[in-house]
């Protein structure tokens, strides 16, 4: 599904913040990313939904090499991963429904799918009574929701959390943690950057760590 | 087109809304320029059709006693036919004999005895190639030049050089249309740009959940579209009445080249399109604006 082999990544003309980075992530398998603040994380996500390029390495996605895949086929790619940013990313003008309904407008859907998703999706993380809320109306927690039901709608192939559980408490972020289980058992491939210890050893799952620069395996 | 889904919201956009303000007196200029360039045609295919034809070449009598004068002007009368012949445009080239310059002069002239005494200029009957005519500015220099005494019908001379300066002001007028096209383009291309840059992060939103370029550039191209269509009306709308004032300044008028100066029907349909063609015109320019922009992101 991914596959990193010795990925480096640079911000300008500054030292390298990853280096010689190989992972794999088999289909259907779920990690923890870790490591603290400013290890990296958030960039090794940027460079798994395309936001961002490799300085060196080679990373396959989907069985296909980015650094040789043309840019028009990219969109394609990036629609086969959701994304929960660290920030949320919401458009403020456009209501809850029409923030989630994102991912199925630029795949092209039709309007009636639309109407018959997004509110089922938006009920079960628990925002019935806030379907038309905008953002900015919503607490910290509903936010955080309706970024995860964006994420997960087009029924992606890879998840990516970046620290969503970052402004909530355990009991919440334990409840997200098993919504990412219920997705993965029906197939999606996880990852979940993290620097939430504590979470991190209260479920099974394998995590990659990152220190100074390098992975390795926790 | 007008109900098409939209994330970006464009609407509230301070940058765009002033689009309308620009199209509008761009159109009205855009409809000046193309109904002078119409009129205009309208004007130099009519005094095309007066300088083609036929026309007359005078050579002036040649001074000294009569039967020096009329040597030396049958010479000059060779020479012209000579070179008329070989001009390009003309078909044939024929002198007047004196019993028809005679026969022409009698009406006003009577006795056609005395007639024949006086040092009467020759005259050159000249046929032109209807679909190639001749420069008549180029043959008068000519004459000038090489005959002495030779003159080309004055009138047609000047009907010449007429259609020439119109010419030039045809072209300066499509020229015109071109760069009013030109900086409406720009003004667009930059406009959206600036639109682009007002909603960056809705943008990269859209292009991180896998968007393709054309599905935001679409969003963008849709309100330059609608936008620059209202403008157009307006403009529009200001153009007709001028277009009609002037074609009924000219109809009162009548008489001369002047009664020429109303739009033809294909002259007013270009005109009613100008709206269209605006809109088109800023959507394409939007829609170029949003991909060279996003080009740029991976
Ligand atoms: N856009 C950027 N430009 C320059 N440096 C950056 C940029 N993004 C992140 N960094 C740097 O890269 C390092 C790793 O950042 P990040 O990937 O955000 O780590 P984490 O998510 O683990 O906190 C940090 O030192 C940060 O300052
Ligand atoms: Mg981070």
């Amino acid at each position: 599904m991914v596959q990193f082999d010795n990925v480096a990544v640079r911000y300008g003309y500054g030292p390298e913040i990853l280096q010689d980075v190989s992972f794999s992530l088999p289909a259907g398998s779920f990690h923890f990313l870790t490591g603290s603040s400013g290890a990296g994380k958030s960039s090794l996500l940027r460079l798994m939904y395309l936001a961002q390029r490799q300085s060196r390495g080679r990373i396959v996605l989907f069985g296909r090499d980015i650094a040789t895949s043309r840019r028009y086929e990219l969109p394609a790619l990036r629609r086969r991963v959701g994304v929960v940013f660290q920030d949320f990313r919401l458009l403020d003008h456009l209501s809850a429904m029409d923030n989630v309904a994102l991912p199925l407008r630029v795949a092209g859907a039709s309007e009636n799918d639309i109407r018959k998703f997004v509110p089922d999706l938006l009920t079960w993380v628990g925002l019935a009574d806030h379907l038309h809320a905008k953002p900015p109306t919503l607490s910290g927690g509903q936010k955080q929701r309706v970024a995860i039901a964006r994420a997960v709608i087009g029924r992606p192939d890879l998840l990516l959390a970046d620290e969503p559980t970052g402004n909530v408490d355990d009991h919440i972020a334990m409840r997200l943690m098993y919504l990412f289980e219920e997705l993965n058992k029906l197939g999606t491939t996880v990852m979940v950057a993290t620097h939430n210890e504590n979470l991190v050893s209260r479920l099974p799952y394998p995590q990659l760590h990152l220190e100074n620069g390098q992975m390795r395996r926790g | 087109m007008f109900s098409r889904h939209s994330d970006l919201p464009l609407e509230k956009d301070a940058t765009s809304r002033f689009l309308p303000w620009l199209v509008a007196p761009m159109v009205f200029l855009c409809a000046v320029a193309l109904a002078g360039v119409f009129i205009l045609s309208g004007l130099i295919g009519r005094w095309d059709r007066d300088v083609s034809g036929t026309l007359t070449v005078e050579i002036a009598a040649a001074s000294g006693d009569a039967r020096e004068s009329a040597e030396r002007t049958r010479e000059r009368v060779d020479q012209a036919v000579a070179l008329l012949n070989g001009f390009p445009g003309v078909a044939n080239a024929r002198a007047l004999t004196q019993d028809q310059l005679v026969a022409l002069l009698a009406p006003w002239l009577g006795n056609s005895e005395l007639l024949r005494e006086l040092p009467l200029p020759a005259l050159i009957d000249v046929t032109t190639r209807a679909e190639s005519p001749p420069d008549l500015i180029a043959l008068t220099a000519k004459l000038a030049q090489t005959v002495e005494g030779a003159s080309l019908d004055d009138h047609r001379v000047w009907l010449s050089r007429l259609i020439r300066l119109s010419r030039s002001i045809e072209w300066l007028a499509i020229a015109i249309v071109m760069l009013i096209g030109g900086v409406t383009s720009a003004t667009v291309f930059y406009a959206t740009r600036t639109g682009m840059a007002i909603h960056q992060e809705v943008i990269e939103v859209l292009h991180l959940i896998g968007a393709p370029d054309d599905y935001i550039a679409r969003q963008f191209a849709d309100r330059a579209f609608v936008l620059a269509l209202k403008g157009g009306v307006v403009g529009l709308a200001l153009t007709v009445p001028v277009l009609m004032l002037i074609g009924m300044t000219a109809r009162r008028l009548e008489g001369g080249f002047l009664a020429e100066l109303s739009l033809p029907i294909l002259g007013w349909l270009s005109v009613l399109v100008l709206p269209a063609v605006a809109a088109l015109l800023a959507m394409l320019t939007a829609r170029m604006a949003v991909h060279r922009t996003l080009a740029r992101l991976l």
